[in-house]
């Protein structure tokens, strides 16, 4: 009964799960230590767990959320990915997972070296601003854009360090991260075809999808 | 105003004849637990939870209190179909050493070579810490057979035992829940007992702690004591709600004995009722080695100031829980201890509850703190195979 009880929730994971969060959950190994940073209410810890036996563990800033995760019996702490990457030793993890998170957080090129240090690889998605909808708005109208990404006005957006997928991989160049695999989708999560162009990837990917690991 | 306390009541009990060796050296000759059990322990003994009672609690977890006829202490909490479900768990819970509800404490007969066969511990019993009460834990669990325990839940001095428990029995803890509790005690919290302490040794009948060869108790004192001790468990804002400035008109003469003082706040005649009901189930000497216990107690001590150090290589699944209005054990405390397990790369949950109800949250009614358990140890299950 429990193994029927488990599919069914591996199959609601599944359907709900967010395309990024899917596409990332392909990039890891079965059986690996994973941390989430900004997992939500967790459901890409609950889905390795289930589907790929690691040992998934998630640190969350919205205190609701963090209830939420607990109560469906996840490990996830709450916790703020400036602050509290700190506190882990060198190696903790095989991967460290950042989704849509780094434009949010208060000093991204901290966080990201912190996560390569605590992990061995990171997995990293973000919004891509250098779409073209992004870019036509503020020709067109010089005004912040507002897309279904970037959904909230300047005045009350979380997003204070939004980027672009060239400006990512020059950071991860000038920072001296190698990037193992990298794609750039739409909303739905379909890869975008031009994979081999990072020049047409940053221009009509809505979100970029990184795996890195230090030099 | 009756403070005698009735002594003739039979607790489950054991009694161990190797008694235990304390932290200060001296070796209790005897150790006697009184403990109660709920729910079956299943055949591979693995279901098994064990409750630790804050500093005035015990071992009435679930149950009616044979001395007060009050529920037990967390019926919201340990109980058929709650959080820690006796369906499905074995819960065991014991009044701690030092306690007065039918453990080894100074309420025991003296049975050390000093003692003569008939007077009590009183002030001589020696001192004990919270490492002590766990060790003490520590024989009732293997006693009942059980190796490793599902769980250790506990809130306030109940989460310092968890946390102790973590720390000295890695190996037999599946599972750590400590509730709004610290890795050691504070200076604020030290000098909040020691206001009740020093209220206590000021009742003229506490008798240099001989009390019970007059048979008059320091009742006032130790009401005092529960009553400061009382308020840092609320929070200004429940206090507010609770009573306001509301006034009972009429009591004051009854309450103060002094006209002049006017009507009575609510508040203050709330206070007054819990100090005056504490005194019927509490006794004065254990509640000055209890509270001296949780002011020794700091966990990173023992571990060369590295509280990581405590938590290294452990296995235990961790759940911190604090209150977002609780200030005598704070959320920063709860979130130091979550970022040394992190250090120590153990396995950890942590969540602060919102909520206006202080450091006695734990005790109430708080949904998402219900959810949060039994999630946590839902997910616990998933992880040990006992489904």
């Amino acid at each position: 009964m429990s193994t029927v009880r488990q599919r069914e929730a591996i199959r609601y994971v599944a359907k709900n799960m967010r395309v990024d969060l899917r596409l990332i959950a392909e990039m890891i190994a079965p059986g690996s230590r994973v941390l989430d940073i900004g997992c939500g209410d967790g459901t890409l810890i609950s889905y390795l767990f289930h589907t790929k036996g690691c040992d998934a563990r998630g640190i969350e800033i919205d205190m609701a959320e963090v209830t939420r995760a607990i109560a469906h019996g996840l490990p996830v702490m709450h916790g703020d990915a400036d602050v509290d990457l700190a506190y882990y030793p060198d190696g903790a993890f095989d991967y460290v997972v950042l989704s849509r998170t780094l434009q949010a957080v208060g000093r991204p090129r901290e966080v990201l070296r912190q996560m390569l240090r605590i992990g061995a690889r990171a997995v990293i998605s973000f919004p891509n601003f250098g779409h073209w909808q992004v870019r036509w708005q503020l020709l067109a109208h010089g005004k912040m854009p507002l897309t279904a990404i970037w959904d909230r006005p300047w005045y009350e957006t979380p997003n204070i360090h939004p980027c672009t997928i060239r400006d990512f991989f020059e950071l991860c160049e000038t920072d001296g991260y190698i990037v193992e695999q990298w794609l750039a989708a739409d909303e739905t999560g379909r890869r975008a075809p031009w994979r081999r162009s990072r020049w047409l990837a940053n221009i009509f990917g809505q979100q970029g999808l990184f795996l890195l690991r230090s030099a | 105003m009756d403070p005698t306390i009735d002594i003739a009541i039979e607790h489950t009990h054991v009694r161990f004849a190797d008694g235990l060796t304390l932290e200060c050296g001296t070796h209790l000759p005897s150790l006697t637990l009184a403990y109660r059990t709920y729910g079956r322990l299943n055949e591979a003994r693995s279901n098994a939870i064990l409750v630790c009672h804050a500093l005035t609690g015990d071992q009435y977890v679930a149950e009616r209190h044979p001395l007060t006829g009050k529920p037990g202490w967390w019926e919201l909490v340990v109980g058929p179909g709650r959080p820690i479900d006796t369906e499905r768990f074995f819960v065991i819970c014991s009044n701690v050493l030092g306690g007065c509800m039918g453990s080894t404490g100074p309420r025991s007969v003296r049975d050390d070579a000093a003692g003569d066969g008939s007077a009590l511990w009183g002030i001589d019993f020696p001192p004990i810490t919270i490492g002590d009460m766990v060790r003490a834990q520590k024989k009732l669990v293997d006693y009942l057979g059980i190796r490793r325990l599902f769980a250790v839940v506990g809130g306030s001095m109940g989460g310092m035992q968890v946390l102790q428990w973590a720390a000295s029995y890695p190996d037999a803890v599946f599972a750590a829940v400590p509730i709004a509790a610290a890795a050691h005690h504070s200076a604020q919290n030290i000098a909040f007992h020691e206001v009740g302490r020093q209220a206590i040794f000021a009742d003229p009948d506490w008798q240099g702690g001989r009390y019970w060869q007059s048979g008059r108790v320091p009742a006032r004192g130790l009401a005092v004591a529960r009553m400061a001790a009382h308020i840092t468990y609320l929070s200004e804002k429940a206090l507010t709600r609770k009573f306001g400035r509301r006034q009972r008109p009429g009591e004051a003469a009854a309450g103060s004995g002094f006209p002049f003082f006017g009507d009575i706040f609510e508040v203050e005649s709330y206070l007054r009722h819990q100090g005056s009901t504490f005194v019927k189930r509490f006794d004065a000497n254990s509640y000055l080695t209890i509270t001296r216990a949780m002011d020794y107690f700091d966990l990173a001590a023992d571990y060369n100031g590295d509280l990581a150090a405590a938590f290294r290589h452990s296995q235990t699944r961790f759940c911190l829980v604090s209150f977002s209005s609780d200030w005598l054990f704070p959320t920063a405390e709860s979130r130091a201890i979550a970022q040394a397990l992190n250090r120590a790369g153990a396995n950890v949950s942590f969540v602060e509850i919102k909520t206006d109800k202080g450091h006695d949250a734990f005790l109430l009614d708080e949904p998402d703190f219900h959810r949060t358990l039994a999630g946590f140890l839902a997910g616990c299950r998933e992880h040990a195979g006992l489904l």
